[in-house]
């Protein structure tokens, strides 16, 4: 029965990630337009773009290979799988014990190097561009990322996100500096990764300022719709991620009724909605950095990472 | 038994290296000298895994060779069977790809002595259980291995690299005589077994452990004794590199853990310290190197530095757990080490046959000049995808587990007593994270400007798909890394016995497990299931695969680039191994290699073409290698005025020196 019901978590986790997505991007694009005094476009706008996208006929570059194909599938894939690992709304999900928050970390990592790869195949400026930069932002967002981990990890003695997320939501974690350290360096890591400003702006058209945009440039039809719903999923796993570590309230436990996870459900979908409208209000509040200050904001995060880390190391109170 | 059968392949490969020197010149020399190499370096293989996985009792001989009063002892513990399955498997491979590779060596007489030579040299250290046989056989590896890093010797490039080499390998060999000089003490026992049984005093532990440093570091390339191999491992052709980057470095750290942690006895918590900080730098240092190469080759080099710290790491943080009495840990991160030194022998050789294949095919290993080749060598082009992908440490691959163990390790050490260590593990630990981005950013790198994009030279376009040996070698060695990617449990388990003889402790067995997954220390701390996660991955891309082909859409058309309206025809504005390690070398660089970039931009009117100059410092060489070389030169320099001298100079010389010589002897006594 157990096993039954954490299977059924696990596929309704699957789904409502992949529904969920896009949707977050049109809202953080929405609360974008009404903070600048634009009406935007509909919430829903992102899965119109999607299904049209994904009708459309690709047109690949002459000089495109295999792997430019081929990529898509696999970005999307390692993204899709990372995010239905990250506990949304219940934490007993079947397969969570099959992949750390290390190796989600790595998932993600899997999908950027194609990603990058993907943007050298075609042998355009731009794509060099953006995979030379990207390389650049991940080499300092990622190690803050794992720094972040290790401190999760030290608080928590678990490095399997449904115990960190059990662990925070038990009255034994209590404040603590290396906690709020974390919290600040994954903001600007989930910032950073998911291309936002002031790191990389998504709706930008500047060719000087791209980066995750420059990659993807000559994507188009269903190729680019994936690529665009792995980026959407990206978004929702980051702040997933920072949800469920955070602000676990009302997670749904393992064997929860159905009640216990329409709440947890409710509870999400509340959760993810302020984190895109905070996000919405950061990103208009600030401008976009030059690419090399990039580094000095992204390093602010490892240091903080690693004060984290090295703060449980010497003492367990911290 | 399995020792007989070891030597009994040793004797073929060095009877193979007499062939070689005879058949050299003719056809049949090539497949038969790697032929009988394939063969022996399979059999060693065989009874190497299977002394491996018996747990029968180590056996041992004692051969009337060398030193009459001594011997030659041999011996294959579970310690040195694990390193014989690196050895002779990477062994293997290499011969296997040489079969094909090989066919097209210009001087087959300056390779095929010394090859089976080399593999024999390799196998030998192994199993060596006295100090003389030990240093013998691994200047026996060094020299044959020089021999054909001389391969090419008319490029003054390799001479120089060769040159360098002889240095440090003789100085390496040097320590490490030294270091076994320490631990015989002054009764002299060289055997094995008499130093495991003696008593070394804490002097005596941080002489050795400098010395093994020293020597085994050097030959493994830890910074700063790293300076000879990105010269010397591609200077050598193709599958030799790869069994010195692969292989020949993995004998090394086996040298390293064998003095350290089986002779020396209980580590103390300040070796492991000394360790540690060393191999952290030596992982950074050695993929920011790798990733400011233009040359497919000396990238692959400098970046098995990087991955000789990451196994420096697992053995640090082995040694300072052992010392602390936390036996689960220490047998995390040494079962973590040994396993990246299986990983890594299998990517960075199957990398370097990809370099191979790509140097046969176009003549070129300057990326600069490569590009577009995933078009002309298919099926090349993807097992090197796979090597990189592994190298990166991305799931589902081999190269993910490692690091993965080695960062549940490090999760571990709060728990250790000593501040120092506390405070420099998180620091390692950053670094380790670091060097793992990085290694991603510098194959990215170096498959998108070698095999994306666009052809940069003739000699690129024209290239063609490599033999079918080496193609073989090269998907079987990619086969292997899914595997051990996706079914690491049974690697770990058939690592439980060497961590159980040299730690005293071992991981949990994990092929038990659910669903095959490994579970370091307990399911609610941490696991991973790479075999899981493969599926899940496939299995995700084939279900999006289908539904988008089924009912959305499956057309395509061939169109020209978009590149936002304005496609250049020229293949030179694409971006370049240096352009793309433009950013990363204006992050670090600065700092690590004082990096310095001159713009020339004429003024108008003027025809010269603009120019961009960076230079770059090697630090490790401009503060340790520059001043001996200086003050080397400049002694050299002073004593030369000594040849130019009068007869009566010297014969006051002569006088003055008898005169002191007396005086010291009448002082001394």
């Amino acid at each position: 029965m157990a096993l039954i019901h954490d299977l059924a978590v696990q596929f309704a986790q699957m789904l409502v990630v992949l529904m969920l997505a896009p949707g977050l991007v049109g809202l953080v694009r929405k609360v974008k337009a009404r903070l600048t005094r634009r009406r935007g476009a509909s919430v829903v706008q992102p899965y119109r773009d999607l299904s049209r996208l994904i009708r459309k006929e690709v047109v690949l570059a002459e000089n495109a290979s295999w792997l430019f194909r081929v990529a898509p599938y696999l970005i999307f894939a390692a993204t899709w799988v990372a995010a239905a690992l990250v506990p949304t709304f219940a934490t007993g999900l079947e397969f969570s014990w099959s992949a750390d928050l290390i190796a989600i970390i790595a998932l993600l990592a899997s999908a950027r190097f194609f990603l990058a790869l993907a943007g050298m195949d075609v042998g355009t400026a731009f794509g060099g561009i953006g995979s030379s930069r990207e390389v650049m932002i991940a080499s300092l967002a990622e190690p803050a990322m794992l720094m972040i981990v290790f401190t999760l990890a030290l608080i928590a003695g678990s490095t399997q996100l449904s115990t960190i997320a059990a662990f925070m939501n038990s009255p034994a974690v209590g404040l603590s500096v290396s906690l709020g350290l974390a919290l600040v360096a994954l903001v600007i890591v989930a910032v950073a990764e998911n291309g936002r400003i002031p790191v990389d702006n998504p709706a930008t058209h500047l060719e000087l300022t791209m980066v995750h945009e420059a990659m993807v440039l000559e994507y188009s039809g269903r190729h680019l719709a994936l690529i665009e719903l792995a980026a959407a999923l990206k978004l929702l796993l980051y702040t997933s991620l920072i949800a469920c570590i955070f602000a676990p309230w009302d997670i749904a436990g393992p064997e929860a009724g159905l009640a216990t996870i329409a709440i947890g459900a409710a509870a999400y979908v509340i959760k993810l909605a302020i984190g895109g409208a905070l996000l919405a209000v950061f990103e208009t509040a600030i401008t976009k950095m030059r690419v090399f200050r990039v580094p000095q904001f992204i390093g602010a995060a490892l240091m903080l990472g690693l004060l984290g880390t090295l703060l449980r190391f010497v003492s367990g109170g911290f | 038994m399995s020792l007989v059968v070891v030597l009994a392949c040793v004797a073929a490969l060095l009877i193979a290296s007499v062939l070689g020197a005879a058949t050299a010149r003719t056809r049949a020399g090539t497949p038969l000298v790697y032929g009988v190499s394939l063969a022996a370096c399979g059999v060693a293989l065989v009874a190497a895994l299977a002394q491996l996985l018996s747990n029968e009792a180590a056996p041992t001989l004692v051969l009337p060779l060398a030193l009459p009063w001594l011997g030659a002892h041999f011996r294959i513990d579970v310690l040195a069977a694990f390193f014989l399955v690196v050895v002779d498997l990477g062994g293997g491979a290499a011969s296997l790809y040489a079969l094909g590779y090989g066919v097209h060596e210009e001087a087959p007489q300056r390779v095929l002595p010394f090859y089976p030579a080399f593999l024999a040299g390799m196998n030998l250290v192994v199993i060596a259980d006295d100090a003389f046989t030990f240093l013998l056989c691994w200047e026996f590896m060094s020299l044959t291995s020089w021999a054909l890093v001389m391969a090419h010797h008319r490029d003054a490039d390799n001479r120089r690299a060769g040159f360098i080499y002889l240095v440090m390998a003789s100085f390496g060999t040097f320590a490490l005589m030294l270091a076994f000089g320490l631990l015989a003490g002054p009764a002299g026992g060289y055997a094995f077994e008499v130093m495991r049984a003696g008593q070394h005093g804490p002097l005596i532990a941080a002489l050795v452990l400098t010395l093994a440093l020293l020597g085994a570091g050097s030959k493994a390339g830890l910074v700063p004794l790293h300076v000879w191999l990105p010269l010397a491992h591609p200077a050598a052709p193709s599958h030799v590199s790869a069994l010195m980057s692969g292989v020949m470095t993995k004998v090394a750290v086996y040298g390293f853990i064998r003095i350290v942690l089986d002779l020396l006895g209980v580590p103390s918590w300040w070796a492991s310290m000394a360790v540690l900080a060393i191999a952290g730098i030596t992982t950074v240092m050695g993929v920011l190197y790798a990733l400011m190469q233009h040359d497919l080759k000396r990238l692959l080099a400098y970046h098995t530095v990087e991955n000789i710290g990451i196994v420096f790491i697992g053995v640090g943080l082995a040694m300072g757990f052992k010392a602390n009495a936390m036996p689960l840990a220490a047998a995390l991160a040494f079962t973590a080490a040994l396993f990246h030194v299986f990983n890594h022998s299998l990517f960075k050789s199957l990398l370097f046959f990809g370099a191979g294949s790509v140097l046969t095919a176009t003549g070129e290993c300057d990326m600069e000049n490569l590009g577009g080749l995933i078009h002309r060598m298919p099926y090349a082009a993807f097992a090197f995808l796979v090597g990189c992908a592994a190298i990166s440490a991305l799931p589902p691959l081999n190269g993910f587990v490692s690091e993965w163990l080695t960062f549940q390790a490090i999760l571990l050490s709060p728990a250790v007593a000593q501040w120092g260590l506390k405070m420099l593990v998180p620091g390692v630990g950053a670094l380790l994270a670091l060097s793992a981005a990085l290694a991603a950013a510098c194959f990215v790198k170096a498959y998108g400007v070698t095999f994306l994009g666009r052809p940069r030279s003739p000699a690129a376009e024209t290239a063609t798909e490599t033999d079918r040996f080496s193609l073989t070698a090269m998907f079987g060695l990619a086969a292997l890394c899914l595997l051990a990617g996706i079914l690491p449990g049974f690697v770990i388990d058939a690592l439980a016995p060497v961590s159980q003889a040299l730690i005293g402790s071992r991981m949990p067995i994990q092929a038990s497990d659910p669903w095959l997954s490994i579970v370091p220390i307990a399911a609610s701390r941490s696991s991973y299931d790479g075999l899981l996660v493969f599926v899940f991955i496939g299995l995700a891309s084939l279900i999006v695969a289908w539904t988008i082909h089924r009912f959305a859409s499956r057309a395509f058309r061939r169109s020209a680039a978009w590149d936002c309206g304005t496609p250049d025809p020229s293949p030179l504005t694409q971006y370049t191994a240096a352009s793309f390690a433009q950013p990363i070398r204006r992050v670090y660089g600065t700092l690590v290699f004082r990096a310095h970039e001159r713009v020339d931009m004429p003024l108008p009117g003027d025809a010269r073409p603009a120019a961009l100059r960076v230079s770059l410092r090697d630090l490790a060489w401009d503060w340790c290698y520059a001043p001996i070389e200086g003050s080397i030169a400049t002694t050299a320099g002073r004593l030369n005025q000594l040849q130019f001298l009068t007869i009566r100079k010297y014969l006051s010389l002569v006088f003055a020196l008898l005169v002191v010589l007396l005086l010291v002897l009448t002082i001394w006594l």
